[in-house]
């Protein structure tokens, strides 16, 4: 298999494109782009891309380039995107909208603070917002992971049981502008594991209406449906991860990442780059004596909470390393699993790294430390409060 | 194309065999979109076509999932994305050499407000997308406030003693894009319109049609008038009825006779301009100013022909 040395925004934009050439015998490939810093990289790339029964539109707005996918995915194209930050936020609308038409868009998000204060390094506060907009999301911490990651996400996304958006998040220039050899399969391998893209109810030549008014029961009925195809979600990826394997020869990472964990006494969840740092971490901190282990949160939604249950089972010290903050609450990945530890267990909030704040093994190995400190759970800490 | 006089409504072989706007839809009594609808069913005939309608009294017009009072395939989008998504579906129908007419029916709040960046920035990309703004003057779905297509001196639900500012040019911001094709339409000159409709179907590129369509709950008018207006509005010269090609060559199609007495009767029928006292005296000079320009546009000086009954 080739290796090609790109950065994670072109590993994004290439994997799009072989995924898009695949559907050339189906009804094309249909994306809208609009720049920013740090996903710009992705949207050039693609743009650069020559890609059979394709047309990539150049939009004025982040809110038409979901409009446009909207539209490219409902008459039956695969279809891409990229953003970041405050153009999330100003696409938000439609991204709902796309999830509620259980669209199988795929889009790329170089995690970036929400301005202002300006900031244009990483955090996880934009793709956070959309937590409850029925996409699926998933957090990358290196290279490689991005391009499998978008592969699977248009084989997932376009599954009958799944149907739902897909959203791809990786750490601003961290990760999105870090240059790594990255394994590229060819395009027959690819065309095999995505076949020729189909969605039950595109718009064909039979008059019917997407999006129209519902009552109250139809609302309730189809929001279970989305909850539930979106629950699902986790045991097809696994039929995703085996086709991949078979296909490519190797095996795309878990939705959980457990790293040395079996036998550690205090654990370390994160997501993003922050969980590679946390790696690094635990083996500093293994050779010092003290019993680490990390877990990294690569599927946020649908949350997988029976798995982390159990990962959780007996640990009794645990940091949640959060790289947002929910303003007047905490960290949201803290939020979402401290129900999910072991009774009378620490789990200790950490928000680290925001607005593009470099978390480095050291910091990781002080909040071990300080961990260690603690009988019981307190408020969260905002790491620069402590500094 | 001999359909009569009386606009081309009545049923003829050229016509489609069941109706665009089915019955049982949601619309208001003497709603214009109403006229729109059947007017551009029979425009477009037995064409393929699937229709992108915003947020606007159009997707209430669609009715309840899972039926749909409209007899082509359709998506509603978010308010300012009538033009995107179109975008997407005319981009897909184009990969697939499909003969697919897509069609937005947005409403003036999705058009002149909103949805105008996204309806700029298509019409610039020149998308092969009809677009059709039938505009009520009013946000009529939200119970009737203001737009910018709102006239001066009309009491809306936001402006309770008459709006000040005068209506935004649409056609004059569309035909600035170049596009190939930019019309207005009057309902009470059917013949014109249907002639404008197949026009803009069978023309590729972006295409724009503004439709003058009266709203008997936010104007304040007899559900029976709403033809009537429109006709008191294109005499009286308050509604030109002209077309843009290319931007540049302007054709005014219907010559009004510029009667203060059909602007009269124009404001006197609706009670939104009761409040601010609106009168043909204080309307005219505007009309006058407007008419001054279309006619250096058009490069006629003189009226091409009068206005018929």
């Amino acid at each position: 298999m080739p290796v090609e040395l790109i950065s994670a925004n072109q590993a994004a934009a290439l994997s799009a494109t072989l995924a898009g050439r695949a559907n050339r015998t189906g009804r094309g490939f249909c994306s809208g782009v609009y720049p920013i810093t740090p996903a710009t990289e992705c949207m050039e790339y693609l743009c650069a891309q020559e890609i059979e029964k394709s047309r990539v539109v150049r939009v004025e707005s982040e809110h038409s380039a979901m409009g446009v996918c909207i539209g490219g995915a409902a008459t039956g194209a695969r279809t891409f995107t990229t953003t970041s930050s405050n153009g999330l936020a100003y696409m938000a609308e439609n991204c709902i909208t796309a999830a509620s038409l259980r669209l199988p868009v795929v889009m790329v998000v170089a995690n970036r603070t929400m301005g202002p204060p300006w900031n244009i390094w990483a955090d996880h506060g934009d793709s956070l917002m959309m937590r409850d907009s029925g996409w699926i999301q998933f957090y990358c911490a290196d290279n490689q992971e991005v391009f499998d990651t978008v592969l699977c996400a248009f084989r997932l996304a376009e599954d009958p049981q799944v149907l739902t958006p897909f959203m791809i998040c990786m750490d601003g220039f961290t990760l999105s502008h870090t240059i790594a050899q990255t394994k590229v399969p060819e395009q027959k391998e690819v065309d095999r594991f995505l076949p020729p893209t189909s969605i039950p109810h595109q718009l064909g030549r039979i008059p019917h209406a997407l999006g129209q008014i519902e009552l109250s029961s139809q609302v309730a009925a189809h929001r279970a449906q989305h909850h539930n195809a979106l629950l699902g979600a986790e045991k097809v990826y696994k039929t995703v991860q085996d086709s991949f394997e078979q296909i490519f020869n190797r095996r795309p990472a878990e939705p959980v990442v457990a790293y040395r964990l079996e036998d550690a006494e205090t654990v370390i969840i994160s997501m993003g780059t922050i969980g590679a740092t946390a790696e690094q971490a635990v083996d500093k901190l293994r050779q010092q004596g003290v019993k680490a282990g990390s877990l990294r949160v690569r599927m946020f939604r649908p949350f997988p909470a029976d798995r982390l249950r159990s990962l959780l089972r007996g640990k009794m010290f645990v940091a949640v390393i959060d790289r947002d903050i929910s303003l007047g609450f905490g960290g949201i990945l803290w939020g979402e699993l401290r129900g999910l530890a072991e009774p009378g267990a620490v789990v200790q909030n950490y928000i680290a790294g925001i607005g593009g704040g470099d978390v480095r093994p050291g910091h990781i190995r002080d909040i071990v430390a300080e961990l260690k400190h603690r009988s019981v759970s307190a408020a969260p800490v905002i790491m620069e409060e402590l500094l | 194309m001999n359909e009569p006089m009386l606009g081309g409504m009545i049923q003829t072989e050229l016509d489609r065999s069941t109706p665009f706007l089915r019955s049982g839809n949601l619309n208001c009594g003497g709603c214009g979109m109403s006229n729109i609808l059947q007017l551009l069913g029979h425009a477009i005939a037995e064409r393929e076509v699937k229709l992108v309608i915003p947020a606007c009294c159009g997707a209430i017009t669609a009715g309840n999932y899972p039926q749909s009072t409209f007899d082509v395939p359709m998506i509603l989008t978010t308010f300012a994305s009538a033009a995107s998504v179109a975008t997407g579906i005319a981009s897909v129908a184009r990969l697939n050499n499909e003969d697919t007419r897509v069609i937005c029916l947005a409403g003036d709040g999705g058009t002149y407000d909103i949805g105008l960046a996204t309806l700029s920035a298509a019409a610039e990309r020149d998308e092969n997308i009809l677009y059709i703004c039938y505009d009520n003057e009013i946000y009529g779905n939200t119970g009737g406030q203001r737009s910018s297509a709102t006239p001066a001196g009309a009491s809306t639900m936001s402006t309770p003693k008459g709006k000040k500012e005068i209506k935004k040019d649409i056609v004059a911001i569309m035909a600035a894009h170049r596009i190939p094709y930019a019309a207005t339409v009057s309902l009470a000159h059917a013949d014109d319109g249907l002639r404008k409709m197949r026009k803009a179907l069978d023309t590729s590129g972006f295409r724009f049609l503004h439709i003058l369509s009266p709203c008997p709950t936010g104007w304040k008018s007899e559900p029976a008038m709403g033809i009537e207006l429109v006709r008191l509005a294109v005499r009286s010269g308050l509604f030109p009825v002209y077309e843009v090609f290319h931007g540049d060559r302007y054709v005014i199609n219907v010559e009004p006779d510029f009667s203060d007495e059909a602007l009269g009767m124009y404001l006197s029928l609706q009670r939104r301009f009761r409040k601010s006292g609106m009168t043909e005296a204080t309307l005219r000079p505007e009309i006058d100013r407007y008419w001054h320009g279309l006619r250096s546009l058009s490069g006629r000086i003189v009226p091409a022909r009068r206005f018929m009954e």
